[in-house]
């Protein structure tokens, strides 16, 4: 399976000799993508051809570069890994894999998971086998994640899964999901969570797609109902839900903010994200790119994405090393967030009239830069909004005091809260829970 | 701190600063200074060089040379430590002089140039722009002619920083054969340094005119009309350098911004509980963090002569310079009355940043510059 050639000191493989062995498997094995071209559009038919990619890399014996070698990884250093990284560059690559699948999802079951969900799953993911998501916001708030009021009741060996979530990404198309569900609404709530492995294609288990501002449809919400999940499914302890949540979590900022070890190719954000040259060529096409405002612009945005991945570099280095807490991943998240706020506005303002008015059919870079612009919020919304990154790094980073909270210390179902809004296609059955004499009564 | 992880000897070398910085130039040094003409203490530098902040960028075989082998990284800490105390001395422009001298001077030079500065009891300052031109690539501002064995400098230049106070000058002129940087003697006939004011308190800067001044040939640094890939060095250390200093200078006041914060009260709780501050200081961390990371990758590839040094240097110095003052300005803002006085320390810092802004170019010049380098035509 793994090419015979390679340089070797001392019997490990060197760094260079492992670089140049992925550089001649990439271009024997893998698509290349057009010069300047980023890949292709996430959809249904994408994802399929990814996982194919991911079989294809795993067979390559690329696969899981950082990840242990019992479950199929090669326990290799992330010298290894980003050399890989750069020598992928110009293929097509399954980076949809990466977040949340790799870096998020499988990084949080390689730290809590049991030995048996384990070598269930890693193994399959690598392969390319499956596809994972995180059911963890709610229809009745994200960034309170840890108020969430789906509910799972033991039944002898099956919890019971009832409720909602929302803001998963191809869910409708992935395999498995974490998800954070109340077990115990008798104690304060961060002490009555649990986290589950849940299949996603099952019975009891209704998925809407979410159509975006940008008209993406990727985003899903899901609905359970009595949804049996065993109990050897647990992922960390009962009721200890929010230990697992709080790593995954960090997993998603590290990842996101393109420092994680567990992720392959090219990352959004981090150092080998490459040049993003969007507003460089839309000065171009508008023929501005000598008026002096449009050339600081597009150099600041240059600037700003190579600095963050300077921040990415440093964060990452700082929390290895312990010079940093982890919560310092929320830099990076909110770097990344507000850079996104920033070249949207430089893109309006470089593009003018051509991001908004455009001839009928036109796939240039106006139109795309002015329609993704109605989007750029998303990224100070999702995994954590701006102001939750606020919080943590105030708090958590530099010490400062908490936040009041009505919710400390107290049993779960004494605390005010929103009622589960009825979903769509779902009129009228999500009333109240009997079992829980509480929910919904804080409105009234 | 600008580097995330030191070496051993980095650390030693970091704290023997810190210490010698402390007791030798406290706050209250820096403020007494303000009237003086010179702006440092010649006897503090002497003991500074003594500690290895005049070596680092100098050859083994010049009497200079760095334990580490990475002298700018090591020079980068004395930086970022004055920085934090808003410490007097010509250490960017000493060095930079320095470095040029022991790659591209006669061996007289070196042998009559290098032991004083490296001792630290002479100064050297840097005249690289026209008078005006804070940042140039190009040798602005004088030309400099061929008179048998001397060459015959005229122009003006600045600003230069401790021009006033320098007993060499380490000017860039424009000859016949291209750009050209010359080793003037301070006290040479027909240089005349007028002072200039100065933000800063303790940082004195000149304008150096210089009318028919002889220079001999051997006080050519550099090859005769090749000295443009040393001013590009040059330009890229002198970056850094102040990045790394004005980072030190203000993580030093968030610090202190955020004890204050944690201390004082209103309405009957720390300030440090409103969110409404948390978030600025959140925000404020991330671009301080931010600016660490982008020095700490610009010296690199600086002290490594990357291909993207130059891009990286630029990058560095429009963001740091940017996001610098805003934050100490801010951080005036968070201690409300008593930061806009003389008598707080703060403004100390803030004057040493807007001082950092401007010098070896500003945000503006430098975005220009990489604008340039991005494939967009020179405007």
């Amino acid at each position: 399976m793994r090419s015979a050639e390679s340089e070797v000191t001392g019997g490990v493989e060197t760094v260079e000799g492992f670089r140049s062995r992925a550089r001649c498997w990439l271009a024997d094995c893998m698509p290349r993508l057009e010069t300047g071209a980023v890949g292709p559009e996430r959809s249904d038919e994408r994802y399929a051809e990814e996982r194919l990619l991911q079989r294809r890399v795993f067979d390559g014996g690329f696969a899981g570069i950082c990840w242990p070698t019992e479950y199929g990884g090669l326990g290799l250093d992330g010298a290894y890994q980003r050399a890989f990284d750069e020598e992928s560059l110009p293929y097509d690559m399954p980076l949809s894999f990466n977040i949340p699948t790799f870096g998020i999802l499988a990084a949080t079951l390689i730290d809590f998971g049991t030995p048996e969900q384990k070598a269930r799953h890693l193994p399959a993911i690598l392969r390319g086998d499956e596809l994972w998501v995180q059911f963890l916001s709610e229809p009745t708030g994200g960034s309170d994640l840890a108020g969430c009021i789906t509910r799972a009741d033991r039944d002898g060996d099956v919890f019971m899964v009832s409720g909602s979530k929302i803001w998963s990404s191809a869910a409708s198309v992935s395999d498995y999901a974490m998800c954070l569900v109340r077990t115990n609404w008798d104690v304060p709530k961060h002490r009555g969570l649990t986290m589950l492995l849940m299949k996603i294609h099952q019975p009891g288990i209704q998925i809407d797609r979410i159509r975006q501002i940008d008209g993406s449809m990727e985003f899903c919400q899901e609905f359970f109902d009595d949804v049996a999940v065993p109990a050897a499914d647990v992922i960390g302890d009962v009721d200890d839900g929010w230990s697992v949540a709080t790593r995954l979590l960090l997993h998603e900022r590290v990842a996101v903010g393109g420092g994680s070890p567990y992720t392959s190719g090219r990352s959004m954000t981090g150092s080998t994200s490459g040049v993003d040259r969007s507003l460089l060529r839309l000065a171009q096409s508008v023929g501005r790119s000598d008026d002096p405002r449009v050339r600081q612009l597009v150099a600041a945005n240059h600037v700003e994405h190579r600095v963050q991945g300077h921040l990415v570099d440093r964060v990452t280095a700082g929390v290895s090393a312990g010079r940093m807490p982890p919560a310092a991943g929320s830099l990076t998240k909110l770097f990344h967030a507000v850079s996104i706020i920033s070249r949207a506005r430089a893109s309006l303002e470089i593009g003018g009239i051509d991001t908004a008015v455009w001839a009928v059919d036109s796939e240039g870079p106006g139109r795309r830069l002015g329609e993704a612009s109605l989007q750029r919020q998303a990224m100070s919304l999702g995994g954590g909004s701006n102001e939750i990154q606020r919080n943590i790094i105030s708090e958590r980073v530099l010490g400062m005091p908490r936040e009041w909270a009505g919710d400390r210390e107290v049993a779960y179902r004494d605390v005010k809260r929103n009622t589960m809004p009825t979903g769509p296609g779902r009129p009228g059955d999500q009333q109240p829970n009997p079992r829980d004499r509480n929910q919904g009564d804080d409105l009234s | 701190m600008v580097e995330v992880e030191l070496s051993e000897d980095q650390d030693l070398f970091r704290a023997t600063t810190r210490k010698f910085l402390e007791a030798e130039c406290p706050l209250t040094t820096v403020r007494a200074l303000a009237d003086d003409t010179v702006g440092f203490d010649a006897g503090f530098w002497r003991k500074g060089a003594e500690l290895g902040w005049t070596t680092l960028l100098v050859s083994e075989a010049d009497g200079g040379g760095s334990l580490s082998g990475n002298g700018l990284r090591d020079l980068a800490l004395v930086a970022e430590e004055m920085g934090r105390l808003v410490s007097p001395g010509p250490l960017v422009p000493t060095n930079v002089v320095a470095w040029a001298v022991s790659r591209g001077g006669s061996a007289e030079l070196k042998a009559r140039v290098l032991p004083g500065l490296v001792a630290g009891t002479t100064v050297a300052a840097w005249a690289p722009s026209a008078a005006g031109a804070a940042f140039e690539t190009v040798a602005g501002g004088c030309r400099a002619e061929r008179s048998g064995d001397d060459f015959v400098l005229s122009g003006v230049k600045g600003p230069v920083e401790a021009g006033a106070q320098a007993d060499h000058l380490l000017v860039a002129a424009a000859t016949d054969a291209g750009p050209t940087q010359f080793l003037v003697d301070g006290n040479s006939p027909g240089v005349t340094v007028v002072p200039m004011g100065s933000i800063d308190l303790v940082r004195r800067v000149a304008e150096v005119h210089l009318d028919q001044v002889r220079v001999p040939a051997n006080q050519v640094v550099g090859a005769e009309g090749g000295a443009a890939a040393d001013l590009e060095r040059q330009w890229q250390i002198a970056l850094v350098l102040q990045c790394a200093e004005t980072c030190g200078a203000t993580q030093q006041v968030l610090d202190m911004t955020l004890e204050y914060v944690a201390d004082r009260f209103s309405f009957g709780r720390p300030l440090a509980s409103y969110q409404a501050l948390k978030h600025r200081f959140a925000d404020m961390t991330m671009w301080l963090e931010a600016s660490h990371g982008t020095t700490t990758a610009a010296l690199r590839a600086v002290q490594d002569d990357a291909a993207d040094a130059s891009e990286l240097a630029s990058g560095a110095k429009a963001y740091v310079a940017a996001n610098a003052p805003e934050i100490i300005q801010d951080c005036v803002q968070m201690h409300g009355g008593i930061g806009v006085t003389w008598e707080h320390d703060i403004h100390l810092y803030l004057r040493r940043v807007t001082l950092n802004r401007a010098m070896y170019g500003t945000p503006a010049d430098h975005l220009e510059r990489i604008a340039v380098l991005l494939g967009m035509d020179a405007a």
